[in-house]
């Protein structure tokens, strides 16, 4: 009998280059990631400060599968709870978001503050003097959950954890920089999207942070040039792996490199060509040379910009082999209509209908599928070594094993 | 003057909607004029005044590169539409082009045979008649009454 037969199907050896399959498809593992990785000293992304601009304004978002709202109170700060009565546990506000003085359950019409302090129970002192809450029954000792929250370049983190790093210590200042390359003025949301995949939530977040597939799966990116491994680039992970950082610049001929033809790619298609190349057509907004930047926060988060395209992505799981991803389009508040319009025709790239997305949305469920019968066997993570560290070329795993190495970390395991 | 009786628009409907569930998209674009509108967008961001679309083409060349990368390029698992498209409700003529609402839903099925209800809404059309007494969409929004896309939007709605 070989090792693999006899050995117990939730064992994984010590390392970054081996991924058990079990992991993506165990319901333990599952209940744990909720606790110790959303709800644990991490930071989780909520929602855009641009859209709970005005105080009274609020958006329900979640944390893992822990719903969450997340408000600006009177004073301009921000909040986030748990959306959950401290009562018998129903949903506290039912909308996407708004603009309100304060949340009513409509179980049992219990009251709380922007806070998310409970400030008023329906017939606290009874009727006509007999029912009603017990004397020593306190407000304050009732409320839902409270996170921390943190802003960075307009974005509103939460966390559970009361001991959780500060948020810019969290990211790490490479990482930080990065997103205030792109988020470096107000923004304006230009469309919001929920795609639904099939698949385990891991499997997606080690797609966005591999950058090696990024130019042998997408035709789009190789055959336009948008992003090939032979441009100038590189991946930036920070320290314990946790987030990530992929870039390429702008290519401005076509490159005939010798390993993309000697590879004889189906991505790299001699012909194709687009009867309206101006869905392509962008500017170097940012100033940098720098066309595609693909930005990870762990545990499930990304930002990124394709050519002029950008757009946030939450990523949630929703149980063991269904993924939810929340797309926020963003353009600026100060775009010319010239600009605005080259980001409308190029977020054909992204998104679920996205030329380039759609295939990022379809492999993940080819794993999950893939790997049905193989609880003991185990993904290869060896592309460019076994590190995690920064480096000028995308032709390695370094992101994706960092992902590993921080999620290990976090799980104990 | 063009006439936009209910019955050409309804056969508009039908012949666009067979193209699509026949597994004819190549001949999709036709639909439209050279210079259109076709956005794919939720009924939320539509209310809302938000522009990007899930599938956003402003002329009929980027409808024909649609195709192709549906054809070519992208990745993704072989599926089919069915339509299901109701009756056109005028809105009002002015310029020569009609608008109209119609609803529409339309079924997936996957290639393990599955069958789902993939997308409901409604298109807002601005209908025109061209040179060749044919009618056209200058303009043709499907909103979706859902702002879930369930995997993926390959073929178009
Ligand atoms: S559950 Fe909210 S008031 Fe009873
Ligand atoms: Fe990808």
């Amino acid at each position: 009998m070989s090792h693999s037969d006899t050995r117990e199907p939730r064992t994984w050896e010590p390392g970054l280059t081996r991924v058990p399959y079990w992991l993506y498809r165990d319901q333990e593992i599952h209940d744990a990631e909720q606790r110790r990785v959303f709800q644990g000293p991490t930071w989780n992304y909520l929602c855009l400060e641009a859209e709970i601009a005005e105080p009274g304004a609020y958006r329900t978002t979640f944390v893992g599968d822990m719903p969450v709202i997340v408000a600006r109170d009177e004073d301009g700060e921000l909040q986030a709870f748990e959306n959950r009565c401290a009562h018998r546990g129903a949903l506290i506000a039912l909308d996407d978001g708004g603009q309100t003085r304060d949340f009513a359950c409509v179980y049992h019409a219990w009251r709380y503050d922007l806070q998310g302090n409970l400030r008023g129970v329906a017939f606290q002192q009874g009727v006509n003097g007999k029912g009603g809450m017990p004397p020593e029954f306190r407000m304050e000792d009732h409320h839902p959950r409270k996170l921390r929250t943190a802003s960075v370049a307009g974005m509103v983190f939460g966390s559970l954890d009361e001991d959780v790093p500060p948020i810019e210590e969290y990211l790490g200042e490479e990482i930080l920089e990065r997103i205030e390359r792109v988020l470096c003025k107000p923004v304006e949301v230009i469309g919001r999207f929920k795609q639904t995949i099939p698949n385990n939530w891991k499997l997606y977040m080690e797609n966005v942070k591999d950058s090696y597939h990024a130019s042998l799966l997408h035709v789009f990116f190789t055959t336009f040039n948008i992003n090939r491994l032979s441009q100038k680039g590189g991946v930036i992970v920070s320290e314990s792996g946790a987030h990530h950082v992929s870039y390429s610049k702008v290519a401005h001929q076509p490159q005939a490199s010798a390993e993309y033809s000697a590879e004889k790619l189906r991505s790299d298609m001699e012909g194709y060509a687009l009867a309206d190349p101006s869905m392509l057509d962008g500017c170097d907004e940012f100033g940098d040379g720098v066309t595609l930047q693909i930005l990870s926060v762990f545990p499930g988060f990304v930002l990124a910009q394709i050519q002029n395209t950008l757009a946030v992505r939450q990523i949630l799981p929703d149980g063991l082999d269904r993924t939810v991803l929340n797309w926020t389009y963003l353009g600026f508040q100060d775009d010319t209509p010239e600009l605005r319009r080259m980001r409308l025709r190029q977020s054909n790239l992204t998104g679920p209908a996205g030329f380039v997305s759609m295939e990022d949305g379809a492999v993940g469920g080819f794993v999950q599928r893939g790997i049905a019968a193989s609880r003991d066997q185990e993904a290869v993570l060896e592309m460019g070594g076994g590190g995690i560290e920064t480096q000028e070329n995308r032709t390695t795993e370094a992101s994706v094993r960092g992902f590993w190495n921080a999620y290990r970390g976090y799980m104990e395991i | 003057m063009a006439e936009f009786t209910q019955e050409r628009l309804g056969i508009l409907n039908a012949a666009y909607a067979r193209c699509i569930d026949n597994d004819e998209v190549e001949a999709w674009p036709a639909f439209f004029e050279e210079r259109c509108l076709y956005v794919v967008n939720t009924a939320e961001n539509h209310a809302a005044g938000m522009e990007a679309g899930v599938i956003y083409a402003d002329t009929r060349a980027m409808l024909h590169d649609r195709v192709s990368a549906l054809r070519d390029a992208n990745v993704y698992e072989r599926h089919r539409y069915r339509h299901i498209v109701g009756q056109p409700f005028v809105l009002g003529i002015e310029d020569g082009a009609a608008s109209v609402e119609t609803p529409f839903i339309v079924v997936r099925i996957m290639r393990d045979g599955a069958t789902e209800v993939f997308a409901s809404g409604r298109y807002l059309d601005r209908v025109v008649e061209g040179a060749d007494g044919q009618l056209r969409f200058a303009r043709r929004l499907a909103i979706c009454d859902s702002r879930n896309i369930d995997t993926l939007l390959a073929i178009p709605l």
